[in-house]
């Protein structure tokens, strides 16, 4: 018996464009700072960082949107087509880089888990890159060194070793409660970006 | 938990790269390693979901947002947002950002000196329906120049940026208008390989949503990457 897909793949995607230099007009009133995921579980934590491009330049134009784990939920905003929405799904933040190229948001740390097919990965956030000059949003992943459970990820084990240093925030403080995490667009640090 | 969508792997040609040297940003931007093949787990599987109450009652109509009516020629843009397999993707939230009928935008970084308008933001925000319907009314912006090179404009366009059923379906793209000029010679549209896939980007004139006395309707949809995961005997 062949398996078969009630719906075959008919539809090509529509091309991506740049973000643009202007975006914060359509994108700031989803923008949040202090990602909530829900439960009380994970440690509340701070992820400081630049964004820099291929001359080692800040990016003041960028905007990193973070995807994790976190219990199902749907909005409830705010009304007023320009307030900031309030509260957006859980597991979601949408932050911009400032005149600098630094970025600052706030989440719980995810626990590892393992995925349908029981692989391993260790605590992670999605991290998608959108501004002007990229044609395509970028997809990464942010890991926290020292995490036990970074050896066995199943993601971080196909990246070269030399590279895999690019995707760990780094403590910040004793209490390890701030991590900076910086992305290079190009260069000798250059970030790990995913094709998915 | 519903059942996932699945994805497909992005289709070659289909996409821009992301060093296009004509588009002068993409340079020191554009990451030079090749991309690491990444396995569709949760992260990418899922994706944000967005409620009605994260849209307000005037956010697909810019043209209401003041206390005036903005200067330019209004348009109603519509269209469905579908997936791979055609099939419509309800609740995807859209969110729009435009310049003016002068081609300026509300915003700090734009030194174009082109008039803003006290009665137009530019900004929008919708989900889409049960038959992945979305509708907004607006003014058709303006074209405008930038330092790109020499005599650079951009053709008139829309900003849209979508969220569908996972994380791996996210587009961020423009809508452009039917005949422009300007669009032979945009580097950011022709950023686009085949003639084909840069169609795609292009609105169509639309008289059957063109209201009488109103507004000319344009037509614009969208398809995300993913699909329906239900597999079928046979």
């Amino acid at each position: 018996m062949r398996r078969r897909w009630k719906s075959e793949m008919t539809h090509v995607p529509t091309p991506s464009q740049t973000v643009g230099p202007f975006f914060s007009i359509g994108l700031s009133a989803l923008c949040r700072e202090e990602i909530e995921c829900g439960g009380g579980e994970g440690k509340r934590v701070i992820i400081r960082g630049r964004v820099l491009d291929g001359d080692g330049q800040p990016v003041p134009d960028a905007v990193l949107e973070i995807w994790q784990a976190s219990e199902a939920d749907r909005g409830d905003c705010e009304q007023g087509p320009y307030a900031p929405r309030k509260k957006i799904p859980l597991g979601f933040g949408r932050i911009g880089t400032n005149e600098f190229g630094e970025f600052q948001f706030s989440t719980r740390k995810p626990a590892p888990c393992r995925d349908e097919t029981g692989l391993l990965h260790a605590p992670h956030l999605a991290v998608v890159l959108l501004m002007r000059g990229l044609l395509r949003h970028l997809l990464t992943r942010l890991y926290f060194a020292g995490e036990a459970t970074n050896d066995e990820d199943v993601v971080l084990k196909l990246v070269p070793p030399e590279r895999r240093q690019t995707l760990l925030a780094e403590p910040a403080d004793e209490s390890v409660s701030e991590f900076s995490w910086d992305i290079h667009l190009q260069g000798e640090q250059e970030t790990v970006f995913f094709e998915a | 938990m519903a059942r996932l969508p699945v994805f497909a792997k992005v289709m070659a040609g289909t996409q821009p790269q992301y060093l296009h040297p004509d588009y002068r940003s993409s340079v020191k931007r554009a990451p030079t390693r090749p991309l690491i093949p990444l396995p569709h787990s949760l992260a990418e599987r899922t994706g944000p979901v967005f409620g009605q109450d994260c849209v307000g009652p005037n956010d697909c109509d810019l043209t209401a947002q003041h206390t005036g009516a903005p200067l330019g020629e209004r348009i109603a843009v519509s269209g469905r947002v579908l997936d791979e397999s055609g099939r419509p993707v309800r609740d995807a939230l859209i969110e729009v950002w435009q310049a003016n009928a002068a081609g300026r935008y509300l915003h700090k970084m734009d030194q174009h000196n082109a008039p803003l308008d006290p009665n137009f933001s530019g900004c929008g925000r919708t989900l889409t329906d049960a038959d992945g319907r979305y509708q907004f009314l607006s003014i058709k912006p303006g074209a405008y120049p930038w330092g790109n090179h020499a005599n650079a404009w951009r053709p008139a366009h829309i900003h849209f940026s979508i969220f569908g059923v996972g994380l791996l379906s996210r587009l961020v793209t423009q809508m452009y208008f039917p005949g422009d000029p300007l669009l032979a010679l945009d580097p950011i549209y022709n950023s686009i390989c085949s003639e084909k896939d840069k169609q795609r980007l292009i609105s169509s004139f639309d008289i059957t949503t063109t209201t009488p006395e109103f507004a000319l309707g344009y037509r614009f949809d969208i398809v995300l990457r993913g699909r329906d995961a239900t597999p079928m005997e046979k």
